[in-house]
């Protein structure tokens, strides 16, 4: 066997762990190939075998996960995960991480991420409805946040509003553990007919390999590697390997795509995202269980000179690899040339189960798929649990700050403050179908003629996974559900983008293994499934990790807009109803943090039973039409809530206090599983909750033009809306 | 009653704005690529918002030298009604159809949210069912919606009655503070000489259901329709 010029660079150990391979792994590709590899062969294991592509660290928990339901049509594994929404339809969606290159890049990173996302949705047929984020940046006070969070803010805002896709939702946290490392988790969801689905797995020897898109360049060649290491100092130096995204390209390549799905052309389709033609043609060879031999020389380049070394690894965007039936080439062609895109035959379906390679007739790769691309390393690392932390007793509180006075300070606080600077950036009502805006529980979106809304949501609380992953796991899982449900949704499935630190320290490991039982034990009991997701590791800066970030993105279905409901008190609405019981859980919680200066103690844990119950009667009220108004209790607990509902609906409120007990856990205690409802038939809402043996109370009038407690120490609606208005476009007025 | 809505590549509004010309005069439009040169019959045409070309070079400049316009600056010119809406109207003037530019917002940011707008010429074919200074309320979402034209131009435009929309506050006051995005002189919509063409930055189309938290936009549709009728 002769692999010509390519065997001429020779293949040192140095050049072999600059690929990011390990001995024990290096040997694994010499048994593998049965020879040294050649330069092209080892770039090929490098990045399919870096933790981003390969999972190798993450699989053995990821697998713990629940991936089923009636609904789900494709799970973990595909593109993006798939689910039935009833009427012939389903939502297709996913979330995925661009931390590494945001960092380094913060628009480009953030715009490709939005970019790379939107494929993995319209690979599968499907057109994207509502784009979502889930953000965390460095202290505030740290030199690069407000220049991270204005490039990130306007690179998603750069892509998503091109695209014309509206981004609905999303959530931004601040803390001093992601100074070195943020992060950038971007979320689409979209819709698909389930009998017009578009697979990965090629098949029919013979077949056309066909390239579409944007020309490839020489940039983001070894990112997946990049986002599987760790920085240092000098990671400025890795902006060449931050991908460059063109969002009109892209919304070009989606209405091609979109209207060839609408013929019956395809076989197989993939997007090319991380380790860009290689992994995308592994993977489709793979899953077909056929073979694949590529002419790189076809591919349509953007720079001159270029080596097939370089067109595998490079991750240059806009561009889909697919598989079409026999004959079909010269009509697909035309729909590529009406939208002004390449489009050209690079290689055939074959056999063999291998990958070859081939440049200008020269064989430059010959490669066995399924070793590569199903065998790759899984390791069970070491790991240890997270020590558990007491709970907070509210009696060990200063108590020095006044109620009002601690929620002025908590309303204007980086953790609590509005998020209107971030989302006014965001074109969140193209399409016409917005029917929640951002700043509400999640996000709704009308089904497009119909009277239908599909309501999503991103959420994590890391300062609990911190604490306690479990415990931390499942509370982001039930967040999610409690979001939906606070629209009126019913919730139906998530995807997870786990964000950790380093998994080769056992510490980590252990916060990522209790994260997965965390989220398994909240999936399982809500019915709730994880369809997708991502795993993002090695998020550190000199040996500092992030606080572990199991983001996740929920959505859920609306079947009738007419009974849906938002955060802002309408009009006659006079009670405000509290759902839920509370014992006052200070620990981890905002209060303890800004005003008592402690972060520390054990999270608030969640009932899963009762989470769901609580559910079942929020959406029911919701469903009939008896609720229009209700906010979920997060972070910043009950008097916070209470006040972001004022605030949305313009009225004042006097809150009552308990007879017994620490008022401020009653008014700051973050408790999961409730939600307040406004309402003007009290009486029915608690019926309604005495007969589903729920907890209810009634924890406030509505009126005024303040927020009061028990009549005492006011603070006006309009102050507090000037306070959480005020702190982000202050803080970031001097933005660079 | 017949209406047209122009495709160009990267319009991302279309729909929106199909949506809404269907509600109101009850006939789907025809959806027209702007590769071809001919337009079909009809009394209503729109210039969707988006970013055509990516809006690279400069916002509205590649879409304006279309094939299409040609033909869309003919109807302008025998008195069809002309609806250009946020890219659409980058659009015109870039195509020459009305004076002036649209420059980066003041802020320097992309800005999405619902604005009041008055309402400053009722005779207008766009304006027709709405009160002399009614304050509506459209969304707005672009990026480059800064007014700007010369001093001359602007007296004359005021002069004859064609700033048709300002952005002002819920109480209709027209002044720095209320001023979204920079324009000069608060303008949001200005119609031709001829008062068949309107050019606007806000997205009435995104405000025609209860659902999308308001109707005003439903008069704007509704004026052309009367009008042409």
């Amino acid at each position: 066997m002769s692999t010509n010029q390519f065997n001429s660079t020779p293949i040192t150990p140095e050049l072999v762990k600059e690929h990011g391979l390990n001995e024990e792994e290096y040997k694994l590709v010499l048994e593998i190939m049965g020879r040294e590899p050649n330069i092209n062969e080892l770039g090929i294991f490098s990045v399919m075998w870096s933790e981003h592509c390969s999972y190798k660290s993450s699989k053995k928990w990821l697998k713990t996960l629940p991936t089923k339901a009636d609904w789900v049509i494709q799970g973990p594994g595909e593109n993006a995960g798939v689910i039935d929404i009833g009427d012939g339809q389903a939502a297709i969606f996913k979330m995925e991480s661009h931390n590494h290159p945001s960092f380094i890049e913060p628009y480009q990173g953030a715009a490709t991420g939005v970019g790379g996302i939107m494929r993995d949705v319209f690979t599968m047929g499907a057109r994207p409805v509502a784009n979502l984020n889930a953000l965390r940046f460095g202290a505030p006070e740290h030199p690069k946040t407000r220049h991270l969070l204005s490039g990130v803010v306007e690179g998603i805002g750069g892509y998503g509003n091109c695209m014309g896709v509206p981004t609905i939702g999303g959530e931004t946290n601040f803390h001093a553990s992601y100074n070195g490392n943020i992060l950038v988790n971007a979320m689409t969801v979209g819709l698909a007919d389930t009998d017009n689905i578009f697979y990965s797995a090629a098949a029919g020897i013979g077949n056309p390999v066909v390239y579409v898109g944007s020309k490839t360049g020489r940039d983001g060649i070894h990112g997946a590697t990049m986002a599987s290491a760790e920085f240092d100092d000098d990671s400025d130096e890795k902006r060449p390997t931050v991908q460059v995204g063109d969002p009109f390209t892209e919304k070009l390549l989606l209405e091609a795509c979109l209207e060839l799905m609408a013929t019956d052309m395809i076989v197989a389709i993939q997007d090319m995202g991380a380790a860009g033609l290689t992994s995308s043609s592994f993977e489709m060879a793979s899953k077909g269980g056929v073979g694949v031999e590529l002419w790189l020389d076809k591919v349509p380049m953007r720079e001159e000179g270029m080596t097939p070394y370089e067109l595998m690894l490079s991750e240059s965007q806009e561009r889909m690899l697919m598989v079409l039936k026999p004959g079909c080439e010269d009509a697909a062609k035309a729909i590529f040339d009406k939208w002004e895109l390449d489009f050209a035959v690079i290689g055939t379906l074959t056999d063999t189960k291998r990958m070859v390679l081939k440049w200008h007739g020269e064989l430059a790769g010959d490669l066995p798929i399924d070793p590569l691309a199903e065998a790759s390393p899984e390791y069970d690392r070491p790991w240890e649990e997270t020590p558990k932390q007491d709970r907070i007793d509210p009696a060990s509180l200063s108590g020095k700050v006044d109620h009002i006075d601690a929620l002025k300070t908590l309303i204007a606080s980086s953790d609590l403050a509005s998020r209107r600077w971030i989302w006014e950036q965001y074109d969140h009502l193209v399409m016409g179908n917005t029917i929640v805006r951002p700043g509400g529980d999640a996000g709704v979106v009308r089904v497009s003629g119909t009277n239908k809304g599909i309501a999503a949501t991103t959420d994590c609380t890391p300062r609990y996974v911190m604490a306690d992953p479990i415990e931390g796991g499942k509370q982001a899982v039930a967040e999610a559900y409690r979001n939906l449900i606070a629209t009126g949704a019913k919730p139906l499935a998530i995807t997870d983008n786990m964000n950790f630190g380093n998994p080769e320290r056992p510490r980590i490991m252990g916060q990522f293994v209790g994260a997965c039982k965390g989220i398994a034990d909240a999936c399982i009991t809500l019915e709730f499934p994880v369809v997708s997701g991502n795993v993002s590791l090695y998020n550190e800066t000199n040996g500092e990790g992030i606080m572990p970030t199991p983001a996740i993105g929920g959505v859920g279905v609306i079947s009738d807009l007419d009974h849906h409901a938002t955060i802002g008190i309408k009009a006659g609405e006079g009670t405000l109803i509290m759902i839920g019981a509370a014992t006052g859980e200070l620990g981890q919680s905002l209060y303890l943090k800004t005003i008592e200066g402690r972060e520390e103690g054990a999270p608030p844990p969640v009932d899963l039973n009762a989470e769901k119950r609580a559910g079942s009667l929020v959406r029911e009220l919701i469903e009939l039409g008896v609720v229009k108004t209700c906010h979920d209790i997060a972070d910043g607990g009950l008097l916070v809530t209470i006040a972001e509902m004022c605030m949305a609906g313009n009225v004042g409120a006097d809150v009552s206090l308990p007879e017994q007990g620490s008022e401020a856990a009653w008014l700051f205690g973050e408790d999961q599983g409730r939600y307040v409802i406004a309402t003007s038939d009290p009486d029915k809402v608690l019926n309604a909750a005495a007969s589903a043996n729920m907890a209810a109370v009634i924890v406030g009038q509505i009126g005024g033009d303040a927020i009061s407690i028990e009549g005492e120490a006011k603070v006006s609606v309009s102050e507090l809306r000037d306070l959480n208005e005020g702190w982000m476009p202050s803080f970031m007025a001097d933005a660079t | 009653m017949k209406s047209a809505v122009i495709l160009f590549p990267g319009i991302n509004r279309e729909n929106d704005a199909i949506a809404a010309l269907e509600q109101a005069t009850g006939t789907k439009p025809t959806l027209v690529w702007h590769g071809e040169t001919e337009l079909p019959n009809v009394d209503i045409i729109m210039v969707p918002g988006g970013f055509s070309y990516g809006d690279y070079l400069r916002c509205g400049a590649m879409a304006a030298k279309s094939p299409i316009m040609r033909a869309v600056a003919d109807r302008a010119g025998q008195g069809v009604t002309i609806l250009g809406v946020c890219n659409g109207f980058q659009i015109l003037t870039e195509a020459g159809l009305l004076p002036g530019a649209l420059m980066r917002n003041a802020s320097l940011k992309f800005i999405c949210k619902n604005t009041h707008l008055k309402i400053e010429n009722t005779s207008s074919r766009f304006t027709n069912q709405y009160g002399m200074g009614d304050v509506v309320d459209y969304p707005v979402a672009h990026h480059d919606g800064n007014y700007f034209a010369d001093e001359d131009t602007l007296n004359r435009l005021e002069g004859e009655g064609r700033v048709v929309l300002r952005y002002c506050d819920a109480n209709g006051t027209v002044d720095p503070a209320t001023n979204l995005n920079g324009s000069q002189r608060n303008i949001a919509g200005i119609i031709n000489e001829a008062g068949n063409v309107l050019g606007m930055m806000p997205h009435p189309e995104n405000a025609i259901d209860p659902l999308h938290g308001g109707i005003d936009g439903r008069g704007l549709f509704k004026s052309m329709v009367e009008a042409v009728s």
